[in-house]
């Protein structure tokens, strides 16, 4: 395999700088293009639901790299211009204002587009969150706001409610689940994340289906839950999940599923490679083909990817990790935390206010989770890393 | 090379402390705490990973040609 002559990358988010940047530093001098469909420059998207919708960040502030970084990786930056096909027999993108882009590689990193609620209209008052302008726009009305319904109890619903309601707003969380994150964390930990929402003054409403929104000719003023109740408010934060961002790539000639589908290498085609929240590939370690929304992901793919365009043809198994911050508790997750499996406290308590919880299946540790324990969360990690036998777990709590 | 950490972008996932324990610690809360801010050029490898990878984009370097 030879190193090709010019590498393109579509999406300039996290995932799409994280290869610019890889390959710069692995030494490759070929010519580098980074296309965003955002106006902005790369910035960073986690603040977002926390501290720039609190104030405590600026926007301005989550730009990923200053100008001038920016200018030393030699790449043409082209933003605010979507991709709208791709032809990857051609290894061709075309855009929105009618570029045509070709390279001897190919790297998608293009993300996430928030999920509706069916019928959602643009009604003023009701928003998704997903980029800086979001944000900024949802700030502006919650600053005007006094009642707040967050629809969807995962991770970006209830870090938006944390934060409306540390604004001093009323807030309501409604979700599907029993509990919050029940889907990625299992119904234990959830269960501890309900109680802190109640103990903050959340209204939850759990288990609960949404129906629709309901308003007026100027703006939204509540959410109708089946069977007929309307929860008040004058600012609706819709929060239900995203879906990949591959409508573009409708007759690309890839395979797509959920998500866009690759080999143990990230690669979807000969010459195409996927990065981030966007690619579905298999995991050699697990045996089993993933795709993983978090930020950590997009960066450590797209280092690997990178790898991959030069030559290595390494296979990509990372040891996974999110967190969330909500309210004063930092929950931190290295590995696998899968709803099914066992969990136990290895360290502190829940009645503490922090613990460290190990997550098992298949007779091995998969998963560390802690809560307000950063460093002994991460002297945890290395079980996660070793597939430490579930039946050691007794011998590893802390005495 | 000089390290510059922004404690206020630090999310405390520790993957600076994974990459370079040398230069790199936490506080009790998970904050950074920078135990060596211009590190001896063996570490420079894992001192720019710790920066790519960071989770808060909280670590920026300063190189000298």
């Amino acid at each position: 395999m030879t190193v090709p002559s010019g590498v393109l990358v579509v999406g300039a988010s996290v995932g799409g700088l994280a290869v610019v940047e890889s390959l710069r530093r692995d030494g490759y001098a070929g010519a580098l293009t980074l296309l965003g469909a955002e106006r902005h420059p790369p910035y960073d998207r986690p603040p977002l639901s926390k501290k720039v919708l609190s104030g405590a960040l600026e926007p301005d502030r989550t730009r990923l790299r200053p100008d001038a970084a920016l200018a030393q990786l030699n790449a043409t930056v082209l933003l605010g211009d979507p991709a709208v096909h791709l032809d990857a027999p051609a290894r061709a993108v075309v855009t929105a204002a009618g570029r045509r882009l070709t390279a001897e590689a190919i790297v998608i990193a293009t993300g996430l587009e928030p999920r509706r609620l069916p019928g959602q209209l643009p009604w003023p008052g009701v928003h998704v969150l997903r980029t800086v302008d979001d944000a900024v726009a949802l700030r502006a009305d919650l600053l005007a706001a006094t009642q707040v319904v967050v629809v969807g109890d995962g991770v970006l619903g209830t870090e938006a409610a944390a934060t409306a309601r540390g604004m001093g707003l009323t807030v309501t969380l409604v979700g599907p689940q029993a509990t919050p994150l029940a889907s990625q964390l299992g119904p234990r930990i959830g269960g501890y994340l309900a109680e802190l929402h109640a103990r903050q003054g959340v209204q939850l409403r759990l288990g609960a289906a949404v129906e629709g929104l309901v308003g007026d000719d100027q703006r939204v003023r509540g959410v109708r839950l089946a069977g007929g109740e309307v929860l008040p408010a004058d600012v609706v934060v819709v929060a239900i999940g995203s879906r990949p961002a591959i409508g573009w790539l409708a007759n690309s000639g890839l395979q797509l599923a959920d998500g866009i589908v690759c080999d143990s290498r990230c690669r979807a085609a000969e010459g195409i490679y996927a990065v981030g929240d966007v690619a579905w590939w298999h995991h050699e370690g697990l045996g089993t083909g993933l795709r993983l929304e978090n930020r950590s992901n997009a960066v450590e793919q797209g280092a690997a990817v990178a790898a991959n365009i030069l030559g290595k043809d390494r296979p990509y198994a990372p040891v996974p990790f999110f967190w969330t911050d909500q309210y004063d508790v930092k929950i931190q997750v290295h590995g696998f935390a899968t709803p099914g499996a066992e969990v136990a406290l290895v360290e502190g308590s829940p009645e503490l206010g922090q613990f460290v919880a190990l997550y098992g299946s298949g007779g091995k540790v998969t998963g560390v989770l802690g809560w307000n324990m950063v460093k002994q969360t991460r002297m945890h990690r290395q079980h996660v890393v070793e597939g430490t036998d579930w039946s050691r777990v007794d011998s590893l709590r802390a005495s | 090379m000089r390290i510059i950490v922004d404690v206020e972008k630090c999310c405390g996932a520790g993957q600076c402390v994974l990459l370079a324990p040398k230069v790199f610690d936490q506080r009790d809360d998970g904050i950074v705490v920078l135990l060596d801010e211009s590190p001896a050029p063996e570490l420079h490898k894992a001192v720019r990973e710790a920066a790519c990878v960071c989770p808060g984009a909280a670590i920026r370097l300063e190189e000298q040609a």
